[in-house]
């Protein structure tokens, strides 16, 4: 077994290294060599410039955002899995995305986005000067709209979990996300429309895009990232604990109640900055530690490190495809993950249900 | 055309019908030239009332607002989300709409007259505004028509030379959406010489790879205020020519508002961004081969 979890972290390790090189590679070209003018630059200068300048500017930090914002989803869906003993929670089903996605959208509406509300669409030259952009690379703008992202995705988790009064009945539970993440989403769209000058590069960002990610925003995954993994490898017992009922895990001597609080707040957390970078990327946080299980059977501890490599791995796949299927345009990212990932889980499904519904290590 | 107007013009004179085929190829016939219209799109709004029949609208859609004077009128909605109920109390002898808009049919189950045109090009421009020249009886749509025409190829004349050759790319919004050349945006750009850099095989408003702009390294960037913040800050964005050398025309939401309208008011959005080209683009290629 362990032999099996090490084999599969350095499967994750290689396949995103595989796949950094290759989206070095894809971009609004196609694909193309960039990394022969960058590994042999007395060839030719110019080529090597240019090639320089895309790969360490735009593709690089693209790639290795992506793989980030992949890898925070994931260890998001292992966790929320684990903390709600039910194998259909992620951040997307729990409505933690959608409250995400609403505390940015409302703080880019408090930040000037409001200029034009309802009805007057005549915005002064001054208040459009304040409109800050959901696409800003500035680190006080990208840590901000983290904040905001941290704080929806934390209310929608508390309010799912209020209106399904605990985690007890998975039916509740679900229904109690759906139910908040159909209602905030909405919210989001009025914050929308009341801010029109935002609206369609809102739009783009809720449909989950990669494309102006950069250095900025990559290294701000990077650091939650790390926060959020060892927070979590440090918490997994009490997953494991939980896994046999609550009444074992107490009887474990485990503090119970804080370690699931600050579980809630390292899935808002994760979820919260992965949504406030890249928009609303859907199923990479279902998909992720669903396919982890599928190859090995293991403690959460291992299951949120590797859900976490399988997660950075197939985002940063679904972005390489998103620029290349038909570049120069672009897919939403998060519409290829939502086609993919839902296939996914139609044929894990499809294959037997006892592989969904018993899930549980 | 002029064989259309000629029948037009009989069938208005023997049977005093009026008689328009619309966009969705149906032919509505009106009795009399309506006295009452409203209209779901602002450029048919602006089209109304640069034929001079601004008095005969009732009502518009939430984003007509020019000439100031409909910004009094009664507003039904958005073009695509149109109040039925509030059309319906204002008694319209027509409805001017975009054919995009699913409305039309249900406001013809009521009984209204609706007419679904789509401006899309300067062709469309003109095909429109002799339309609704012809229903609204206006004599001199034409030469309206041609005064406005002549105004973008004055804009086009008081350009110099030096600008031809130019390129540029025009930001719809952060998607990056942008305007590509088989805009009507692009339209106006190519009179004068002037080069898109996204190529008309990508559609009117494709959504771009942010890459795909640092490459084609544009001499100049036209974008509307509200889009103008962070372009320098994108990843790899500050090394493309035009934001190194400073050559960016920033429009006002009333310009933008201008420009992405295919109205009568494209003769002014022509003289907006000749004035901006020539202003920040006239020495971008001397002595400099893109």
């Amino acid at each position: 077994m362990r032999q099996r979890v090490v084999w599969l972290v350095w499967s994750g390790v290689v396949s995103a290294v595989v796949l950094i090189g290759l989206g070095v590679c894809v971009g609004s070209t196609g694909f193309e060599d960039l990394l022969s003018p960058l590994l042999n630059p007395q060839m030719d200068p110019v080529q090597t410039a240019v090639a320089q300048q895309i790969v360490w500017d735009i593709r690089l930090p693209r790639t290795l955002g992506a793989w980030t914002a992949g890898a925070l989803l994931g260890l998001a869906g292992a966790v929320a899995q684990g903390l709600f003993r039910n194998p259909l929670a992620d951040p997307y089903l729990l409505g933690s995305a959608s409250g995400a996605s609403l505390g940015v959208a409302m703080a880019l509406a408090a930040m000037g986005g409001g200029a034009g509300m309802l009805g007057s669409s005549v915005s002064d030259s001054a208040s459009a000067n304040l409109v800050v952009s959901v696409f800003s690379s500035s680190l006080w703008v990208r840590v901000g709209l983290t904040g905001a992202a941290f704080c929806g995705a934390l209310l929608a988790v508390l309010l799912t979990l209020a209106l399904s009064r605990g985690v007890g009945h998975t039916l509740r539970l679900l229904l109690a996300g759906v139910v908040v993440g159909v209602v905030l989403g909405a919210m989001t769209h009025l914050v929308l429309l009341m801010s029109p000058d935002s609206l369609q590069a809102m739009q783009a960002f809720i449909l989950g895009s990669t494309a102006f990610v950069g250095w900025t925003s990559t290294l701000l995954m990077a650091g939650v990232w790390s926060l959020c993994v060892v927070a979590a490898w440090l918490l997994a017992r009490v997953l494991d604990g939980l896994s046999l009922g609550d009444a074992t895990a107490i009887s474990l001597g485990l503090p119970v109640a804080a370690m699931r609080g600050t579980l809630v707040a390292v899935l808002a957390l994760a979820t919260g900055t992965a949504v406030a970078q890249t928009g609303l990327i859907a199923f990479v946080g279902l998909a992720a530690p669903h396919l982890v299980r599928s190859l090995v059977n293991t403690t959460y501890g291992n299951l949120m490190l590797l859900a976490s490599l399988a997660g950075g791995t197939l985002l940063m796949a679904a972005d390489i495809l998103a620029r290349g299927l038909i570049a120069p345009q672009e897919l939403p990212v998060g519409v290829l993950t939502a086609v993919l990932g839902g296939g996914y889980l139609l044929w894990l499904m499809h294959r037997g249900p006892n592989r969904v519904a018993g899930a549980n290590p | 055309m002029k064989l259309w107007l000629i029948t037009l013009y009989l069938l208005a004179t023997t049977s005093h019908a009026l008689q328009v085929t619309d966009d969705r190829g149906v032919m509505v016939t009106l009795t009399q030239s309506p006295l009452r219209i409203v209209s779901l799109l602002p450029s048919l709004t602006e089209t109304v009332c640069e034929l001079g029949r601004c008095d005969r609208l009732v009502g518009v859609d939430r984003y007509s607002n020019y000439p100031d004077s409909v910004q009094k009128l009664v507003q039904v909605g958005g073009g695509l989300d149109p109040n039925i109920e509030a059309i319906v109390a204002l008694k319209p002898d027509v409805v001017l709409m975009a054919k995009s808009s699913r409305a039309g049919e249900r406001l013809e189950a009521l009984g209204l007259k609706v007419v679904a045109l789509e401006p899309k090009t300067h062709a469309d421009v003109q095909r429109v505004m002799l339309k609704i020249g012809a229903l609204l009886e206006v004599p001199d749509a034409q030469r309206i028509w041609r005064d406005i025409d002549a105004g973008v190829s004055a804009a086009a004349r008081s350009l110099p030379p030096s600008v031809r050759g130019l390129r540029v790319y025009f930001e719809v919004n952060q998607g990056p959406y942008a305007a590509g050349e088989s805009s009507f945006i692009s339209e106006t750009l190519s009179r004068f010489g002037v080069r898109n850099i996204v190529p008309a095989k990508l559609g009117p408003f494709p959504k771009l790879n942010p890459e795909f702009v640092v490459r084609a390294n544009p001499t100049l960037i036209m974008v509307s205020q509200s889009n103008v913040n962070g372009l320098q800050a994108r990843p790899g964005w500050h090394s493309i020519r035009a934001l190194r050398e400073g050559r960016l025309c920033v429009f006002s939401t009333q310009e933008a508002n201008v420009m992405v309208r295919p109205g009568p008011r494209m003769a002014e959005a022509a003289r907006l961004m000749a004035q901006c080209i020539a202003r920040k683009g006239a020495d971008a290629l001397t002595g400099v081969n893109p």
